[in-house]
């Protein structure tokens, strides 16, 4: 290890950012509910995600009983099942990962990890969660609207989305348009702070190579969002006009019942465009600050530096332009020129690289580590496992040949669910074993981890592991039920029941991590400042949890990357960021 | 979509720039110390109201072109029949030029401590933009007149769209702009000392504002005109 200092390290000056003047809360109401402190913003906005996602939770629930188990629940007919696949799947994706990634992971960790006091723009920060958090209500509202909420599918495509018949096109697709569009506007606020605090609030020291992994993977998911959400919004006010004002964007001349609509000359495809334009994106969205946080719970966890720093984090780079470039292969069976099936197939294909060069890293970090199996580590590892799966049917669907019998069939909500359902709720997961001491100065109760580990890892394999095998037979997706069909041998509707069962379970354990959340929070077993001897700076607070303002009266400063584990010599097997370099023996 | 890809490799091409100044070939784990003698980066200078907005420029940037992407998309398609384009948008374009000009000025002026010349410079960027706002409204009504519906065409609904949402961000720059001048008169004749960077800072946000907002009218204003659909179809010509 080179020194770069020279003799005895020398206190050093004032921080290289200029102090910001903070706001100071007065009363309880502007402490808790309406703070513009970062860390209770995270905490406001983890809180609303995983209450929204447990309602997308049962909704998968409902949707299983009813493939497994046709009528035994009355109520579900097709058309809720239909509402309940969409709000399932835009929940989901949208208002729990998003959100909680970016939302909440990232206005808890990015001052904290930079040594920053705060975001750069609290009053605007804390107006993110309050639109954010209209965009959920009006959301929820859908559910009370005549008709109920939008039936369309998650990808909401014109011109069945705001046809009569389809479901919830009386008030449910315009409850879930302008929802998403306020999503949208509260995001860009929350962007806005995420990458300006990156750019310019980083403490004296800390380089962009020197952020933890999960900076760079929550600031590359930012940049991406910001510039893929305008698509979803275009898309989103476009068909709302269709929908309020008879304007033809999407919707071509139809036939419908005999009876000729009053719109002519909208393209359908124009929509799968401006979609999928943000859609695929937003796939990595999801991904990155995973990645990001997954590289520092292993490097942590198994007591080592992550392997190729440089090489993660130019991965992270590109793994985000090239995402752009890719989104045309959820159209291949919309009738598209073949050669711009090749194009997007080749692009499609080389993102796996970046990607794989991140698995070997993960994988090339654990060889030889001192692993802990802690919980957090437990999900990390329950990540690289099911990342690996979903990635690799990833690589059946982008190409053409493959993806157009495959295309529509349980093959592929089998495939997004392991890469972008279960991998990054594993993520989610661990990171919240992870810093929970942080945010509450106790531990989450060990036993307890390891049992919603187990049971989930194991459960979410059982629900989609077979699932794959139910697309190869050609079970075709959102089907309400398949009824008698002569290509299906009676084992697939065995197989269904099973994954039910699982479902119910994998439901219910998450019940015991929701206890332990609560539980903990009185009773868990007091942490201390840094329970698992981590480096960066999160970690070296003065006081735990953090107060307002993070540091005490002088910002940290950086001497040392976020790796420094295990280092040969050094008397702790852990050397802080903001540790000043060993005095060189003469 | 090739103006919303060309549009992102614009971006990506600042990213790099940005990125390729950031020592990304560094290798930390070697590098214990204070990084300023270490060499390289500097601290960053901009103030971040800049960049903050430099970035939402990029946020609108991208719901523009993705606009105009979808614009020439649809245009084209073979039954794309155009509205007439009214005449009042080249008095609009005049106008939103003005303003941008005003505001340039205001800041030159700013900068040579003439408050007077602020003061005055920023009523007419105020006013311009309004007029600009006011014609808009005139072009629809006389679309309207002439029976040119939103619902009847894409064309007529993309017109509408198009200036609908870029009304919308001159109209919420012009929240910004109007207390910039209230600002400006509020105070006494010389602003005194503290708040006089802060003054020149909201100035020169507001410019760089109805730049980028005149930049976008006038792709915008081209597509519309079908200029830039021509300059396309003699681009492809040329190639094939």
């Amino acid at each position: 290890m080179v020194d770069v200092t020279h003799g005895v390290a020398a206190p050093v000056p004032a921080a290289e950012v200029g102090d910001v003047e903070l706001y100071h809360p007065r009363s309880w109401v502007t402490k808790y509910v309406f703070s513009q402190d970062a860390k209770v913003i995270a905490i406001q906005y983890s809180l609303t995600a995983l209450s929204i996602g447990l309602v997308a939770l049962v909704l998968s629930w409902l949707m299983r009983m009813q493939l497994a188990f046709p009528g035994l629940l009355p109520f579900i007919d097709a058309d809720r099942y239909y509402q309940f696949i969409t709000m399932h799947g835009m929940i989901m994706v949208i208002y729990l990962l998003t959100a909680l990634f970016l939302g909440g992971f990232g206005n808890y960790l990015i001052p904290l990890m930079l040594g920053a006091r705060d975001m750069v723009f609290p009053y605007v920060n804390m107006l993110s969660y309050w639109v954010y958090l209209l965009a959920v209500l009006i959301l929820v509202a859908g559910f009370f609207v005549p008709g109920g909420p939008t039936g369309a599918g998650w990808t909401l495509y014109p011109p069945q989305a705001i046809l009569d018949h389809t479901p919830g096109h009386q008030g449910g697709i315009i409850v879930m348009l302008v929802s998403l569009m306020l999503f949208i506007v509260g995001f860009t606020m929350g962007g806005l702070n995420y990458v300006v605090t990156v750019l310019q609030g980083r403490t004296r020291g800390m380089t962009l190579m020197r952020m933890p992994l999960t900076v760079w993977g929550i600031f590359t998911a930012t940049v991406m969002a910001l510039l893929a959400f305008p698509a979803l919004f275009a898309g989103s006010i476009m068909m709302l006009l269709d929908r309020l004002l008879g304007t033809s964007f999407f919707m071509p001349s139809i036939v419908s019942m005999g009876e000729q609509l009053k719109y002519g000359g909208g393209s359908p495809i124009l929509f799968q465009h401006l979609f999928w334009f943000f859609g695929h994106p937003e796939v990595y969205i999801v991904a990155l600050p995973a990645f990001g946080i997954v590289s520092d719970l292993i490097s942590t966890h198994a007591r080592k530096n992550i392997f190729g720093y440089r090489m993660m984090v130019w991965a992270i780079v590109a793994i985000g332009a090239l995402s752009f470039v890719v989104w045309a292969h959820h159209m291949y069976v919309s009738g598209m020129n073949p050669a711009f099936g090749f194009f997007f197939a080749t692009t499609t294909l080389i993102i796996a690289i970046p990607t794989a060069i991140k698995v070997y890293n993960w994988v090339l970090t654990l060889w030889r580590g001192d692993i802990h199996f802690t919980p957090p580590m437990l999900f990390a590892l329950g990540f690289i496992v099911t990342f690996v799966n979903g990635g690799l049917t990833g690589l059946f669907l982008g190409n053409v040949v493959v993806d157009v019998p495959l295309s529509d069939t349980m093959f592929v909500v089998a495939h997004f669910h392991m890469v972008m359902g279960i991998a990054p709720i594993m993520v989610v997961f661990g990171a919240i074993y992870h810093w929970y001491p942080k945010l509450t100065g106790r531990m989450l109760d060990d036993a307890l981890g390891k049992l919603h580990f187990w049971v989930t890892f194991v459960g979410a394999y059982a629900i989609f592991f077979p699932m794959h095998y139910l697309g190869l037979m050609g079970v075709p997706r959102r089907y309400y039920e398949m009824g008698e069909t002569a290509f299906l041998p009676p084992s697939t509707h065995m197989l269904n029941e099973f994954m039910t069962i699982a479902a119910l379970i994998v439901g219910a354990a998450q019940l015991a991590f929701m206890f332990n959340l609560f539980w903990s929070l009185r009773h868990g077993r007091p942490s201390g400042g840094n329970p698992w001897r981590a480096t960066t700076l999160e970690w070296q607070t003065p006081q735990t949890p953090p107060t307002h303002g993070n540091w005490g009266k002088e910002l940290p400063v950086v001497y040392r990357w976020a790796y420094d584990y295990s280092v040969p010599g050094a008397a702790e097997d852990f050397l802080p960021q903001n540790q000043p370099p060993m005095p060189r023996t003469p | 979509m090739s103006v919303i890809v060309i549009f992102m490799v614009l971006i990506a091409a600042i990213a790099f720039w940005w990125l390729s100044r950031q020592r990304l070939m560094a290798k930390p784990w070697l590098e214990v110390g204070i990084i300023g003698d270490i060499g390289g980066e500097r601290p960053p200078t901009w103030p971040k109201a800049k960049i903050g907005l430099g970035v939402f420029l990029a946020v609108a940037g991208s719901l523009f072109a993705l606009l105009v992407s979808a614009y020439s998309m649809r245009m084209a398609m073979a039954d794309w029949r155009t509205l007439p384009v009214p005449v009042v948008l080249w008095l609009n374009t005049i106008l939103l030029i003005l303003a941008s000009i005003a505001l340039q000025t205001a800041v030159v002026a700013g900068r040579r401590d003439d408050f007077g010349g602020v003061r005055s410079t920023l009523l007419i960027a105020c006013v311009s933009s309004l007029a600009f706002l006011a014609g808009q409204l005139l072009a629809w009504r006389q679309l309207v007149a002439s029976g040119y519906f939103a619902a009847d065409n894409p064309a007529n609904a993309f017109f509408y769209l198009i200036t609908a949402i870029h009304g919308l961000h001159v109209l919420g720059g012009l929240v910004a702009l109007s207390r910039t001048t209230a600002r400006m008169f509020d105070g006494p004749q010389t602003p005194l000392p503290h708040t006089i960077g802060e003054l020149r800072l909201s100035v020169e946000l507001c410019a760089i504002y109805w730049h980028f907002l005149l930049l976008v009218w006038l792709v915008l204003f081209s597509f519309l005109m079908h200029w830039a659909s021509d300059f396309v179809s003699f681009c492809r010509a040329a190639l094939s």
